[in-house]
C-alpha cells in the first residue's frame, strides 16, 4: 500500500502520519504538496490535522480549492480511499466528499483531550477488521469538531451505517458530558456512500504506539495492511 | 465603482454558541431586552465590474462557491456605488 499524504500550509499533522505509517508500520508513504496536480501511483490518500491556509473564511473553505483536489476527487469518485482527520475531515466536507459540517465547539472552547470513540459501522475498508460496538480511545485536537447535518441526510447516515464513530463515555454509552464538542448525536466520524472515504475529527496518528498512551489508530490501518496483504 | 456587502449567518436552528455568549454577556450589562443574538459575518467586496446585473450574478456566484457554506449558512446580499 502506498499512502499519499496532503499537505496544505498549515497543515500540522503530516509528519505524524509519516512517521506512524512509514516508521511504525511498514507503509510506503509520501507527502504530497497541495500544489501537485498529477498525483499517480496511491493507494490512500491522508488530509491531515493543522490549519490549512490558516482556516480562513471558515475550516476547510479555502484548501478544498487548493490545486491537488480536483484529483484527489477523481481518486475517491472511481473508489480510491481517502481518510480526513481534524481539518482533513473538515476539508472533505467543504469538498463535498462527505455530507454536513463541522462547527465551532459548543463550549467555545479548543478541546485538546483523550476521547472514548464507539465503532458503530464497518461499513468502511479502514474499520472494515475490527467489531460493531468496538471501543478506541484516541485524542481530539480541536476548535470547530460540532458535526452538523440536516435531519434528512442524518436519518440517512444511520439508515446506511455510515456514522462510523461516536464519542462516548468508557463504558459505552453516551451522556452529554462524553460529547466533547457538542456533535449532533455524538456523531465523531462519518463515510460517504461507497464507504471509501472516511472523516473522523479525532488523531488516529497521535494513538499509534504505546508510549503515547494507545495503540488503537492503528486499527484504522491494521485491517487495510491485512486486505492488502490477503 | 459598485461595492458588495455580503452578509453570511448561520442557518436558523444551528446552535450559536458564540451568539447566546453575547446575549448573556449584553445582558450582564444591563441589556435585557435581547430575546435572541445570532453572530454572522460580513464580507464588503469592492468591484470591478459596473453593470449591476453582472456584479449581481456573480456575487452570487461567489456567495454559493466560496463565501458561504449552504449545509450551515444563508447569504444575502447588496450593492452599492462607491466612489
Amino acid at each position: 500500500m502506498r499512502f499519499g499524504i496532503l499537505v496544505f500550509p498549515g497543515s500540522w499533522s503530516h509528519q505524524d502520519f509519516q512517521h506512524v505509517l512509514a516508521d511504525v508500520m511498514g507503509f510506503e508513504a509520501r507527502e504530497v504538496w497541495h500544489k501537485a496536480t498529477s498525483v499517480t501511483g496511491f493507494d490512500c490518500f491522508i488530509l491531515p490535522g493543522g490549519f490549512a491556509h490558516g482556516d480562513y473564511l471558515r475550516a476547510g473553505a479555502i484548501a478544498r480549492f487548493s490545486p491537488v483536489m480536483p484529483a484527489v476527487v477523481r481518486f475517491a469518485e472511481r473508489g480510491g480511499l481517502v481518510l480526513g482527520s481534524c481539518n482533513g475531515f473538515q476539508i472533505l466536507c467543504e469538498a463535498g466528499l462527505l455530507p454536513g459540517a463541522l462547527l465551532r465547539n459548543a463550549s467555545l472552547q479548543y478541546r485538546c483531550q483523550w476521547v472514548h470513540l464507539r465503532l458503530e459501522s464497518t461499513a468502511t475498508p479502514f474499520t472494515a477488521a475490527l467489531t460493531p460496538g468496538q471501543m478506541l480511545r484516541m485524542p481530539i485536537s480541536h476548535g470547530e469538531g460540532r458535526y452538523h447535518a440536516d435531519p434528512e441526510t442524518l436519518r440517512r447516515l444511520n439508515g446506511e451505517g455510515r456514522v462510523i464513530f461516536r464519542y462516548c463515555a468508557p463504558d459505552g454509552t453516551l451522556p452529554p458530558e462524553a460529547n466533547p464538542n457538542g456533535s449532533l448525536e455524538h456523531i465523531a466520524g462519518v463515510c460517504n456512500a461507497r464507504g471509501n472515504v472516511l472523516g473522523l475529527m479525532p488523531h488516529p496518528e497521535r494513538a499509534a504506539e504505546g508510549v503515547l498512551g494507545s495503540e488503537d489508530g492503528r486499527l484504522l490501518f491494521e485491517g487495510l495492511l491485512a486486505r492488502a496483504l490477503g | 465603482m459598485l461595492q458588495a456587502r455580503v452578509y453570511i449567518t448561520l442557518k436558523q436552528g444551528i446552535l450559536d454558541p458564540q451568539g447566546d455568549t453575547v446575549r448573556s454577556a449584553l445582558q450582564s450589562l444591563g441589556f435585557d431586552g435581547v430575546a435572541d443574538c445570532r453572530v454572522g459575518k460580513f464580507i464588503l467586496l469592492r468591484l470591478t465590474e459596473s453593470d449591476r446585473a453582472k456584479a449581481t450574478a456573480r456575487v452570487e456566484e461567489m456567495c454559493r462557491r466560496l463565501l458561504a457554506n449552504p449545509v450551515i449558512e444563508d447569504f444575502r446580499f447588496d450593492l452599492e456605488e462607491t466612489p
